[in-house]
């Protein structure tokens, strides 16, 4: 075999394939051999290393070195300076990480990961997804062997339970008692589900550990199958996914030519297929009823439960259906064993959460944090704080469904129990920060219009009452708000959640209330003194000028463009507030910051 | 897949492919791979290292490069350092040099002393 020095990874997520990474592949080989040295160097191409926003991300091995918005003009100088003379680029190291010695470049020194436990994430940018021999190499499917080889069918469920694993995808459901359920009901077909649908606007936890590290779920649905007694396993990822979708036809098909997949996997007389089922990327397709009426061929609607999938689940059949993130941990239980698992996180949130950093925040990016990790260390140390010296007003966790979390509670250790106390929720994992100049009611208004958007129509609730509350909303950060217009919100979202059908309906109030909850004052501000306090509201904001600071220079009234300033040399200028369309122009174009929003 | 000996053979011929990617805690070898040093032939040198830990099977040894070391007229030089702290710099390198700092330092834990800067450096002297 040849033997390389040095592997060059190459980040393929989507993130940073977008940015252009393939180009940068193929320059890495042409660098190479005009050095002559592609026969020592390797490229390997990886998946999400979670700096997506400052992709695409290039890493060099032995060194962990860590590049980031690598340009196809850099590939040049990494080979001739890092690869050639060894000598790190530091002009493309990651903020954080300038001016430092070059012995301390690699990835665990960057501030970034330094307070991240990856155990979901344990592969992602570190093999390369389309070769099973990698991922066989950090110890991959040797759970699958020792669950088959030396472990019954209860012993396995048993320690799922004791490992304290919960459920991933949002509602936080023990997955060791999901698997009893399931194991419990006697039928002869049963199947195991993975859920890939990822609906959250902003969640991207599930496309990266697919595409980074598909064969950890094919691992874990193969040894869950085991544990359920099914044979047949599907996972339904979302067609705008095509990346994710490849890696895991790939990583399937590899698999089925190791014996890994099909019939008497490691001579244990159990047999598992897997398939992949594309959704078309409707939100409720997520739920988890909706999610089998739609692999069973129909228009993705949820039904009630009871019967719930364990006990008549895809085709009537016991189903078991976890999160991708969910089976993610499951080879690691296995590994490292349940008790080492139960030792990492809180006393009821055992292991990490993987989550999606978004808004008003430095690093976006994706990062895994032990359970009880508070939110200050993840915005602050981690995510690198606020972006231009702004406040953090408050941090929206479990996207739609969920709330927010603002600034008096960012010391809370972040764990699915004390996310619901403050009247959110866990969620899937996105994670979006807000500053002050962020309007709540706006956000909370955003959230709505996607729950109305996604709502399958099917029960009243949630598809005229959603709606009603969204007009209210309108109607508040319009300047139209009416006396009472608080309390009717309060009225039809308590309603609401108690009889929608589904969980979309069911929560999708959450995020009105939690902003009520914690910022009553602006909406009231908004009703009653038709004020946007934090000026995003574009009905409630003017721009006004201050007659004492104006130089009459006319540079406004000239850049204005639906021309509604009025003045001259004699007298300050004015604006006609009636036709101002609040573009903003004037006060970013006016030389003597005489130009005020909102006074 | 027929049994767990078997994923381990796999496994095994797997790990040569990415072993350099996994963290060592282990000792490390440093080789100058500034303009000078590839003047004087660092380039074959790092390569024999690499290829003789491969050999022997030892996996636990990260080989890095460095940039100039400050001392050219000595290059190729080569750097092993313990994870302890303590560094011995050989100079003037060969790939056989190389070879028998592999079988001698590495796997024996004996220091090639006629190697060493320390070593090379008296007996400059004393030549001149
Ligand atoms: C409207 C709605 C959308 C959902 N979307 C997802 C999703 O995209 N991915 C997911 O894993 N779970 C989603 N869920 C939760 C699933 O119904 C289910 O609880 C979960 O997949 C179970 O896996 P877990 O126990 O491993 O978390 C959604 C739930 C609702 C009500
Ligand atoms: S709550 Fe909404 S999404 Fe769920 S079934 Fe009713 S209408 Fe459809
Ligand atoms: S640009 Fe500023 S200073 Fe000039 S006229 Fe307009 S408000 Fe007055
Ligand atoms: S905000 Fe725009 S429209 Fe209004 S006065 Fe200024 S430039 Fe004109
Ligand atoms: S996609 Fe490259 S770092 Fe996330």
């Amino acid at each position: 075999m040849q033997i390389y020095r040095s592997h060059v990874l190459v980040c393929g997520g989507t993130g940073c394939t977008s940015s252009n990474s393939e180009k940068i592949i193929k320059e890495f080989e042409v660098q190479l051999s005009k050095e002559k040295i592609d026969n020592e160097v390797k490229v390997v191409k990886t998946g999400c290393f979670g700096l997506c926003a400052q992709g695409p991300v290039v890493v060099v091995y032995p060194e962990g070195a860590m590049y980031t918005m690598v340009k196809v003009e850099d590939v040049k100088d990494i080979v001739s300076e890092h690869l050639v003379k060894g000598r790190i680029v530091k002009r493309l190291l990651p903020k954080d990480n300038m001016d430092i010695d070059k012995d301390d470049a690699s990835l665990e020194k960057v501030e970034f990961f330094k307070k991240q436990v990856r155990i979901a994430l344990r592969n992602c940018g570190v093999i390369n997804p389309e070769d099973i021999d990698e991922y066989i190499a950090f110890d991959g499917y040797k759970a699958l062997g020792k669950v088959l080889t030396e472990m019954t069918p209860d012993q396995v469920i048993d320690s799922v339970k004791k490992s304290g694993l919960r459920g991933r995808g949002g509602g936080g459901f023990p997955t060791g008692l999901k698997w009893e359920f399931t194991a419990k009901s006697q039928n002869q077909q049963k199947y195991v589900l993975c859920n890939a649908d990822e609906g959250d606007p902003g969640a991207f936890m599930d496309r990266s550990v697919l595409e980074g590290d598909p064969h950890s779920v094919i691992e874990a649905m193969t040894i869950a199958g085991y544990a359920v007694g099914a044979s047949q396993g599907y996972i339904y990822v979302r067609a705008e996914y095509p990346i994710a979708v490849k890696r895991l036809q790939i990583a399937i098909k590899q698999a089925k030519e190791y014996g890994l997949l099909g019939n008497n996997i490691f001579d244990s007389g159990f047999s598992f297929d897997l398939e992949i089922r594309l959704g078309a990327g409707a939100f409720v397709c997520g739920e988890e009823t909706a999610l089998m009426t739609s692999i069973e061929g129909k228009r993705g609607e949820p039904r009630p439960r009871p019967p719930f999938p364990a006990v008549k689940g895809l085709w009537q059949k016991p189903t078991l259906l976890n999160n991708v993130e969910t089976y993610a941990n499951i080879p690691v239980i296995f590994l490292k064993g349940a008790e080492w698992f139960a030792s990492i996180g809180t006393a009821k949130s055992k292991g990490t959460k993987v989550f999606a950093l978004g808004g008003k925040i430095n690093n976006t990016g994706l990062v895994e944090v032990p359970m009880g990790t508070t939110m200050r260390e993840v915005i602050y140390e981690i995510g690198g704080g606020i972006p231009n010296g702004k406040k953090f007003k408050a941090a929206q966790t479990g996207g739609p469904s969920g709330g927010c979390i603002p600034a008096s509670h960012i010391d809370v250790p972040i764990d699915y129990d004390s996310l619901i106390e403050l009247g959110s929720m866990m969620g899937s994992g996105g994670l979006i920060v807000m500053d002050e100049d962020n309007c709540m009611v706006d956000i909370a208004k955003f959230f709505l219009e996607f729950t109305v958007d996604e709502s399958c129509g099917k029960c009243p609730p949630c598809r005229i009452g959603t709606k009603r509350m969204l007009e209210i909303l309108e109607r508040i950060t319009d300047g139209k708000g009416e006396e009472g217009d608080i309390e009717k919100l309060e009225i039809l979202a308590k309603n609401i959640k108690a009889s929608a059908l589904c969980g979309l309906g069911q929560t999708a109030p959450n995020p009105v209330l939690s902003t009520l909850r914690y910022f009553r004052n602006e909406y009231e501000a908004h009703v009653k003194d038709k004020k946007c306090l934090a000026g995003v509201c574009k009905s409630l904001m003017r721009y006004v000028i201050q007659p004492d600071a104006c130089k009459k220079c006319g540079i406004c009234a000239r850049n204005c463009p639906v021309n509604c300033i009025e003045g001259d040399k004699t007298k300050a200028y004015v604006i006609d507030q009636e036709k101002c369309i609040k573009c903003g122009t004037c006060m970013e174009k006016c030389p003597f910051k005489a130009i005020f929003k909102n006074a | 897949m027929k049994s767990l000996a078997e994923l381990e053979e796999i496994r095994k011929k797997a790990l040569d492919k990415i072993n350099i990617r996994k963290e060592n805690n282990g000792v490390r070898i440093v080789v100058g791979m500034a303009t000078c040093g590839i003047a004087a032939g660092a380039r074959p040198v790092m390569n024999t290292i690499v290829e003789e830990l491969k050999k022997r099977n030892i996996n636990d040894v990260t080989v890095t490069m460095t940039g100039c070391i400050g001392v050219c007229r000595l290059e190729p030089i080569v750097e092993v350092l313990d994870p302890d702290g303590s560094r011995v710099t050989y100079v003037n390198m060969t790939p056989e040099k190389a070879q028998h700092i592999v079988s001698e330092h590495i796997v024996n834990g004996r220091i090639c002393l006629d190697y060493t800067i320390g070593e090379v450096e008296k007996k400059e002297k004393s030549k001149a």
